[in-house]
């Protein structure tokens, strides 16, 4: 346990945490956003409109790779401090 | 288009692609350039995972069901987008440990274990069969499509045998592609450049055309709306189940497919572009799905009603005259057909070799001795494997008939290769999974899909009759196949999913739950799991025991070849300093051949190979205590050194200590020496002194009687002086004699007071004593005692200063021991003088007057020294005192024998 690290953290190191937590919620906020449909229609009482569907989750699908993409690349060129990022593992999520 | 022309098409490009991953091949053995690794390559090698499914079958499932197909694609957007949470560790695992295929990595999480690895190796052989006769499926429709529009030259034959024919091309162009050599890491450099261009020409085909639809048949995207409002499919079915369920099966597939976990996984060649892949595949994803409605839109309006959705891809450009752009769609699905195949089939074929072929042959083997030549039995086993596994996706498909939707065979394989997701996924996050709840989790899972998915896939009256199907086996409606436990209403896909994941996760962790690890279990579960905390770990170290180098450089000679194995064990010789051929057997060396072994015939064989070599089979407890034995002897070694050395340092000081006390002592005797000398000469020049003016002759008879008494008493004092010394110098060095009897005290004393007044007799002494208490009888040297006694009366005698001088003498008993104190009443003795008194020669007066040479005191002190008592002064009484203590009867000498 790394308990024994500073409580305040230079802000450097405190982004880059925040930004492996962002590419940890990224697929959750994805799943939510991707699954939202099934609450548009509980069931098939009325027919859903292909167009409108088809438009937003393109969108959301989007709007995921872009921030995926400037989430990997801010990441990217913290991948070399790999021994933190190794120890935070510990923090508090699993993986 | 004719037959043959088409054909020709196809052989050429194909041969345009095994002419690249030919050439690149090549500049990779010669050193490898950085583009091969460059991410952008990576990205679109995982494009693997869009096959003739994605190139035909999307059109079909969209113009069939709406936007339900988008979920195949969603599902890998999630995970790759979330690569920090599975993919990342995935990959890095894959690298640390060397891992060829996924059936590999399994086995290798659960100790290396042979069963899993055959369990798992036969689950993907059997999943993949769908997915092979939906490549076959799509081709031969493809090849139809295009047959039908021409009539001249070759005919094409029935769908049937063209199936057949596709089948055996691709095997034959799968083996010649991927089993020309053994590499070390199971890479395929060359496969992987190729399978790049084919995504991208797949990429520019679908897109060409979708293109073409939305801006040349049609009028603009907002045509195309228009046009999907007005389509049947304007309005959809969004089944939460499916649409979920899909998704979460989709996300799984994309990393337990044999053929996507050997790209992602085994050929990956550096984790930075797993950071690149996580938008950029999704990307490819968007790209490729975002024309699929309005083709299938397009479709549906302008071809007739009975068109198979599947080929609208190739049908509507045809339809509207566009033969090239068809036979760039045509082109398109071909390549995305064979890239699967070959990928798929390849991965399968090292499974097999590895982990079922090479462990049989190891247990067929009668002896030790490494025969013939295992690099080809290697590479025979692949392309039978490879041969085999197309066997039977033909047979799949001519089983099925050929006429299901091709979305809908992909989907029984997608549930098949997720029952590896349990083992896999417990295996990377959990230390308490183990071999039994894996192999537990996978049967049944496996026996679950079978049941519920993979057979009734055959049609109701192939393997299962209609009967079993409405009714339940034997009658048991809970048994349904797709109503299995009463869950009626449920889509069949969802059904199968549901059941076997559910069966699968619990047998799972169950069976981990109630099972105990073996020691080689647990150490690749603490590798696996916590592979970030550590940089490099280590799995497994060898203990030399009793290699010999030369077997294990003809083993490796028979599975790497001659020179590749002379040229890696050449290499071993000189990092280790040495060279010739035959590097001495370290833990690192063997664990470097075990790895390059395990590339080519498998971890688990490769292991088993160098165990037997090694003569024991793995790290055994016996083995980790003899370790412990001998590190506990080195520790005892060691402590006993450290003792010697202890002794030795204390010798050290001791010697020291008595070199310090023998340069005083000779210090002292000097000084002693110096004393004598001076002693002796100073009654030696009175008594030459006047011995010369007697000589002279003329004397006085008067004068030569006192010069002559003079001489006398000089000589006396001499022998005195000298009598002294040899008494102090025999009491000194313990050889004094002693004569020990029983004699009374008071007779002691009174002797001692007789002899001692001698001394100043004109002074006139008043003695005290206490006769009562000297009424003791004592067992010492009557003598010697009274010598002690004559001394101290003497001194005080002629030191006491008092007026009127006193003598006490008391005497004490306590216990064993007799104190006699004599006190006077003089002025006593001064404090910085007293504890001198007893060296030798020391004197407070000046020598004339007391007449004596100061050897009193010290004789005293070796006298009772040697009666086993004592001599002390004690101040503060009044006057001059001094304690004799003795013991009150004396056995034997102290001294006794002294050399």
């Amino acid at each position: 346990m790394n308990r024994r690290g500073p409580v305040f953290l230079a802000r450097r190191s405190y982004r880059m945490r925040r930004l492996r937590d962002g590419a940890r919620l990224l697929p959750v906020a994805g799943t939510f956003l991707l699954l939202l449909p099934i609450l548009w229609q509980p069931s098939a009482t009325e027919a859903r409109d292909t167009a409108f569907d088809g438009i937003y989750i393109f969108a959301v699908w989007a709007g995921l790779i872009i921030v995926a993409a400037i989430l990997s690349r801010a990441l990217g060129t913290g991948e070399e401090a790999e021994a933190p990022a190794g120890q935070e593992d510990d923090e508090g999520l699993t993986p | 288009m004719p037959f043959n022309l088409l054909v020709l098409a196809c052989l050429t490009y194909v041969a345009f692609l095994f002419a690249i991953a030919f050439a690149v091949e090549r500049r990779a053995q010669a050193g490898a350039a950085r583009w091969l690794r460059s991410p952008w390559i990576y990205t679109l090698s995982l494009s693997i995972y869009c096959t003739a499914w994605t190139f035909y079958g999307a059109v079909g499932y969209a113009a069939r069901s709406g936007l339900e197909f988008v979920t195949i694609y969603l599902g890998p957007t999630l995970m790759f987008i979330g690569w920090w949470w599975v993919l990342r560790k995935l990959v890095r695992i894959g690298r640390q440990q060397r891992v060829t295929s996924i059936a590999d990595m399994i086995s290798s999480r659960y100790g290396k274990s042979n069963l899993l690895g055959v369990i798992v190796t036969l689950i993907c052989v059997v999943a993949a069969t769908p997915y092979i006769a939906l490549q076959l499926q799509s081709v031969t429709l493809s090849f139809g499509v295009f047959a039908a529009a021409g009539s001249y030259g070759w005919v094409m034959p029935d769908t049937a045998s063209t199936g057949l024919w596709v089948a055996s091309g691709l095997a034959l162009f799968t083996i010649l592609f991927g089993t020309r050599n053994l590499d070390a890491n199971e890479q395929h450099t060359g496969i992987v450049i190729a399978i790049a261009v084919e995504a991208v020409v797949k990429l520019v085909a679908l897109v060409a055309v979708g293109i073409f639809v939305v801006w040349f048949i049609a009028d603009g995207p907002a045509d195309i709306v228009t046009r999907i409002n007005a389509s049947p499919i304007a309005d959809w079915e969004l089944v939460p189940t499916r649409w979920a369920g899909l998704i979460a099966l989709s996300a799984t597939a994309v990393i337990t497919l044999p053929r996507m976990f050997q790209v992602l996984v085994v050929e990956n060649s550096d984790e930075r572009n797993l950071a690149t892949a996580s938008w950029a595949f999704p990307l490819y994803l968007a790209a490729m799905s975002v024309f699929v409605v309005p083709i299938a839109v397009v479709g549906l309006q302008m071809l007739p009603a009975g068109a198979n959705p599947d080929l609208f891809v190739l049908t509507v450009p045809l339809s509207v005259g566009q033969g090239g752009l068809a036979m760039l769609a045509f082109l398109g699905g071909f390549s995305s057909a064979t890239s699967m195949v070959i990928v798929a089939s390849i991965a399968l074929a090292t499974m097999v070799s590895n982990h079922i072929v090479m462990p049989v042959w190891l247990s067929l083997r009668p002896t030790r001795e490494v025969t013939g030549d295992v690099r080809r039995l290697v590479l025979n086993a692949r392309r039978f494997s490879i041969a085999g596994v197309l066997g039977l996706g033909y047979l799949y498909y001519s089983f099925s008939g050929g006429s299901a939707s091709l979305a809908s065979i992909g989907l029984i394989s997608f549930v098949g290769v997720a029952q590896m997701m349990p083992a896999m996924l417990g295996g990377l996050f959990w230390r308490g999974a183990t071999r039994v709840g894996a192999a537990a989790g996978l049967i049944t899972g496996f026996v679950l899909w079978a049941y519920t998915l993979f057979l009734p896939s055959f049609g109701p009256d192939s393997v299962f009759s209609l009967s079993v199907l409405m009714d339940g086996p034997l009658g048991l409606s809970w048994l349904r196949p797709q109503a299995l436990f009463g869950a009626r209403g449920m889509d069949p896909l969802i059904h199968a999913l549901f059941w076997s994941l559910v069966g699968n996760t619990t047998a799972f962790a169950l069976g981990s739950l109630f099972s105990f690890p073996s020691p080689v279990e647990r150490v690749q579960g603490l590798a696996f799991v916590n592979v970030f905390d550590t940089e490099r770990s280590e799995p497994q170290a060898w203990d030399q025991g009793l290699i010999d180098t030369e077997e294990l450089l003809k083993l490796a000679q028979r599975i790497l070849g001659d020179e590749p194995a002379l040229t890696f064990f050449q290499q071993a010789t000189q990092e280790q300093g040495t060279d010739g051929y035959l590097p001495d057997p370290t833990p690192s060396f063997l664990e470097a051949l075990e790895r390059k072994l395990a590339g080519a015939v498998g971890a688990a064989a490769a292991h088993a190979m160098i165990a037997e070599l090694a003569g024991r089979a793995r790290v055994t407890v016996a083995d980790l205590i003899r370790v412990a034995d001998e590190t506990a002897q080195i520790m005892e070694n060691s402590s006993r050194l450290e003792h010697q050395r202890a002794e030795l340092e204390r010798t050290a000081r001791q010697l020291r200590e008595a070199n310090e006390k023998l340069t005083q002592i000779s210090i002292q005797k000097d000084a002693f020496l110096s004393q004598i000398s001076h002693e002796l000469r100073t009654p030696m020049t009175s008594i030459r002194a006047f011995s010369e003016i007697l000589m002279e002759g003329d004397v006085p008879p008067e004068m030569a009687v006192t010069q002559a008494r003079i001489i006398h008493e000089e000589a006396i004092r001499l022998t005195r002086l000298l009598d002294d010394l040899l008494d102090l110098s025999v009491l000194e060095n313990g050889t004094v004699q002693l004569d020990l009897r029983l004699v009374s005290l008071t007779e002691l004393i009174d002797r001692a007071l007789r002899a001692a007044g001698q001394v100043r007799p004109e002074q006139t002494f008043v003695i005290w004593r206490d006769l009562p208490t000297e009424a003791l009888f004592i067992r010492t040297d009557p003598d010697r005692l009274a010598q002690v006694f004559i001394n101290l009366v003497s001194n005080s005698r002629k030191y006491c200063d008092a007026r009127q001088p006193e003598i006490r003498i008391a005497v004490k008993q306590r216990g064993a021991r007799v104190i006699v104190d004599f006190i006077d009443n003089g002025s006593g003795i001064p404090k910085d003088k007293q504890h001198i008194i007893f060296e030798k020669f020391a004197r407070l007066t000046d020598q004339t007057r007391a007449g004596g040479a100061g050897l009193g005191l010290a004789i005293c002190r070796e006298i009772m020294a040697n009666l086993g008592g004592s001599i002390t002064y004690l101040p503060a009484q009044g006057g001059a005192a001094f304690r004799v203590t003795l013991p009150l009867r004396l056995e034997k000498p102290k001294y006794s024998d002294a050399a």
